[in-house]
């Protein structure tokens, strides 16, 4: 129960806090901006509602994968540099529930992304939101933040033993963006990559909220891979904690920033 | 004159080498050299689906741009910096030439500019089989170079920014996505609105992108000449502004007693 209300705390404080950060916030608000706008112009234009909508849905991830890329990432090195991180790796909650709070609330931030993007469609090209599910869209969008959040805890686990783990974040953005479907189909890449996009996060947190909103096939099994997604990124990435935490402490680095 | 020369070299290579990290070398294949290609990839598949322009104009476009991420962000960051580590105050209360110390830092981040740039070209064209012509590698150097400058010169004005404004990381953003977006790197000139190509007109990149785009396509240098004079030109405009704001934003900041606060 203790470790629970230390979870739930976490989360709404940080979420909160990083709320309030301008640089957060013009990730998660201003990437699908400037994407969707992108993909718009590429496209001459010419493309139907449903590509827009899709379009959207698909800008709005980028934002919440660069989010979570970066920020999981600054948000340990803030610590890191005001000296905070010591003092919450030796404290008697487990790390793992001060740490995964942390990456999911900032991912959960990306619900501000996907608010901008589903907007910016409807308010400038005039596409109207129809979502057809939007009981699978309403759950599709909690499961794949914490999905991703969950993949953010486990990159999380390098940036506890690696100083400069923070700029490995950098490393995946466009990788993830490319080839997770986000914004390119995946039938313009090379066979090889669809296995590889399998067991990022994002893939089926697209696919999810596609198919949620477009109809054509269920999104339920794409929820239900996000779900299995997160279980394992939090395996792994509580024992990568334990290895990392455990090398960070015997060579005395947990501060060196 | 010596003493200029010496804020010029000695302090330029200092603030290049922090902008690392003090020295850390994977950092640089991290941040800059990995992402640079990363980003053609991206943008030439997008193409790809979009079936707008072929791979080249993605290499070449995405490569030249590359040289504005370290000019714009590394600029900002001889600013952020030196506020993070309390020593900004203590520069501005030198009596360094301000052009010799910005001058200085600009230097080798527009050389970095232009190598990050060179790299992407490089293995970008070899991952997508993009050809370019022998003959215009001398041409693409030059170009590279020309628009390493033009970008620095914004980097400048950026870094003049990071006085007044705490979150220079930001506006680095902006610029870039911006970039991105109008000045004909990923999207064709012609399929903007008017405005907006109007607009581009007036961005580092724009020229030194067509420029390119233009060699490889198997012109000339003296065909690009104009175009990359323009170029130069718009950087000198950004860096002669950027430098006067930093003499402005400079004395606003100690009259407000704001320098470290911003």
């Amino acid at each position: 129960m203790r470790l629970l209300r230390t979870m739930a705390v976490g989360w709404t404080l940080h979420f909160k806090q990083e709320s309030r950060n301008p640089f957060f916030l013009w990730i998660v608000i201003c990437t699908p901006l400037i994407y969707a706008t992108m993909a718009y112009f590429l496209f001459r234009g010419g493309t139907g509602g449903e590509e827009l909508v899709a379009a959207a849905v698909g800008s709005g991830m980028m934002g919440i994968w660069s989010l979570t890329t970066t920020a999981a990432a600054a948000a340990l090195q803030s610590r890191r540099r005001t000296g905070i991180l010591e003092l919450l790796v030796a404290a008697p909650q487990p790390f793992w529930a001060i740490l995964a709070p942390i990456t999911i609330a900032i991912s959960a931030l990306g619900v501000y992304s996907l608010a901008t993007s589903m907007l910016y469609v409807r308010l400038l090209y005039g596409v109207s939101l129809d979502v057809q599910d939007w009981l699978a869209f309403a759950v599709a969008v909690p499961v794949g933040i914490v999905s991703m959040g969950m993949l953010g805890f486990m990159l999380g686990a390098a940036f506890v033993r690696y100083r400069s783990a923070w700029a490995v974040g950098n490393l995946f953005e466009f990788p993830v963006w490319t080839i997770c479907g986000l914004l390119i189909p995946i039938a313009v890449l090379p066979a090889w990559v669809e296995p590889v996009a399998w067991i990022f996060a994002p893939t089926w947190g697209m696919n999810a909220l596609r198919d949620a909103a477009l109809g054509g096939s269920s999104p339920w099994d794409d929820v239900a891979m996000c779900a299995a997604l997160s279980v394992v990124y939090g395996a792994l990435g509580a024992v990568l904690l334990r290895v990392f935490l455990r090398s960070a402490r015997r060579r005395g680095t947990l501060a060196l920033s | 004159m010596t003493h200029r020369l010496r804020v010029f070299a000695i302090g330029g290579f200092l603030s290049y080498r922090a902008l690392f990290g003090w020295l850390n070398p994977y950092l640089f294949v991290i941040i800059l050299l990995v992402p640079s290609v990363t980003q053609i990839l991206f943008f030439a598949y997008l193409g790809r689906a979009a079936g707008v322009e072929d791979d080249t104009f993605y290499v070449v476009g995405n490569a030249v741009v590359a040289a504005a991420v370290p000019c714009l962000f590394g600029m900002a960051d001889t600013i952020t910096d030196e506020r993070y580590t309390h020593t900004l105050s203590l520069l501005v209360v030198s009596p360094a030439s301000r052009l010799a110390l910005f001058l200085g830092r600009a230097m080798p981040v527009a050389v970095n500019g232009a190598v990050v740039a060179a790299f992407a070209f490089v293995v970008g064209s070899l991952l997508l089989d993009v050809s370019v012509p022998a003959s215009a590698l001398g041409g693409l150097v030059v170009t590279i170079l020309v628009t390493g400058f033009a970008c620095t010169g914004l980097g400048i004005v950026n870094a003049s920014l990071g006085l007044r404004w705490r979150e220079s990381a930001l506006l680095s953003n902006l610029i870039l996505y911006f970039l991105l977006l109008a000045a004909g790197v990923n999207v064709p000139l012609d399929l903007l609105p008017g405005w907006l190509s109007t607009i581009a007109q007036g961005l580092p990149v724009t020229h030194g992108v067509e420029a390119a785009r233009e060699l490889v396509a198997g012109g000339s240098f003296s065909d690009v000449v104009p175009l990359l004079a323009t170029e130069l030109l718009v950087g000198l405009v950004y860096a002669t502004i950027g430098l006067f704001l930093v003499r402005l934003f400079e004395v606003q900041a100690r009259r407000g007693a704001s320098l470290e606060l911003a």
